[in-house]
């Protein structure tokens, strides 16, 4: 019998695809946001909102992942910005490997911001790394103050929790105070962001900080 | 359910070094997955009971080693067990706390002939 010992990580494969994606869009002075959260929680319509906000400020793209369906990709075409669907065909996430082709089409010289808007689900998305420069995960309040605790690497990994659906409070049991406090436990220097994208509050200093964000990335290539 | 995608990794793994060492039969797995990973171990051995089918995996058992999350403050140093997913320093309350152990996933070692 021979014992070999690998010390591989599991996740190697995406890893060194990230990194490519990530040189790629360092070399475009291009900011790329993993957008995640939980299916409802309402990652569409703060993308919506998002778009209406900055397009006329920076040239934005968005990656569309979905399980089956392209009816998100259809809601954000409306606004005229550039689209990809990724269809993962069962897979619960995208990984780094479903990103890379779908950037072959885009124009990438002519965008500012590209936002990918991962599959719905607060657990897998987690563990895959695309290649973005920042990772926003929504929690809306309906879906309870547990939420934190139970899915805690999402948040861990985060630099951003848009807390959405701030109108529908008055009608839940959600504690947003301690739900904050909650996230913060789990990762302190978390930007977080109280929202609603129904009725349009809140998002000047989500979409200011996504602002800085894009400005600091291409200084920061120019400058190499 | 992203064992699966996991697992498909880990089996294409194990094919290429049991090719390059001239192993037809693995009997031993030894996977070693962080408490702070979303893999589940229970989903992780249903995925690989999917190849079973296959001559190399026959036979072979999965053994999952547990990784308890442990943080290391940035600021006194100090290294401890986290409990639900606090990360605050017991010894001087800081948040800056980095994630010392828990997040791995990776094969240890494979065992077969």
């Amino acid at each position: 019998m021979v014992k070999v010992r690998m010390a591989t990580p599991v996740l190697q494969q995406n890893d060194e695809v990230a990194r490519e994606n990530r040189k790629l869009f360092r070399k475009k002075g291009l900011f790329v946001l993993n957008l995640m959260s939980s299916p409802g929680s309402g990652k569409t319509s703060i993308l919506e909102r998002t778009i209406e906000k900055l397009s006329s400020r920076l040239k934005l793209g968005v990656i569309e992942g979905d399980i089956y369906t392209t009816k998100d990709a259809e809601r954000i075409e409306k606004f005229g910005i550039a689209v990809v669907q990724i269809n993962t065909a069962g897979a619960c996430h995208l990984d780094a490997r479903m990103v890379q082709p779908a950037l072959d089409d885009l124009d990438l010289n002519d965008l500012d911001l590209l936002i990918v808007e991962n599959v719905g689900n607060l657990v897998c998305p987690a563990e895959f790394d695309l290649g973005e420069d920042a990772r926003a995960a929504v929690l809306s309040v309906a879906e309870g103050n547990d939420k934190p605790a139970k899915y805690p690497l999402v948040f861990r990994e985060s630099q951003v929790v848009l807390i959405n659906k701030i109108d529908l409070l008055p009608h839940t049991d959600c504690d947003i105070d301690q739900l904050e406090k909650d996230l913060k436990l789990i990762n302190h220097q978390l930007k977080l962001f109280r929202v609603s994208a129904r009725l349009d509050q809140g998002f000047e200093p989500w979409v200011q900080w996504l602002e800085e964000q894009v400005n600091l990335k291409k200084k920061l290539s120019a400058s190499q | 359910m992203h064992e699966l995608s996991l697992m498909m990794g880990i089996v294409d793994q194990l094919r290429k070094s049991a090719a390059e060492n001239n192993i037809k039969k693995i009997s031993k797995v030894m996977l070693v997955v962080g408490e702070m990973t979303m893999a589940v171990p229970d989903a992780l051995q249903l995925a690989f009971e999917a190849f079973k089918e296959e001559e190399l995996f026959q036979n072979a058992v999965l053994e999952i080693r547990k990784e308890p999350v442990r943080g290391e403050c940035k600021d006194c140093h100090h290294n401890f067990g986290v409990e639900d997913f606090a990360f605050v320093c017991p010894n001087c309350s800081s948040p800056n706390v980095r994630i010392a152990s828990g997040r791995e996933l990776y094969i240890d070692y494979y065992e077969g002939d």
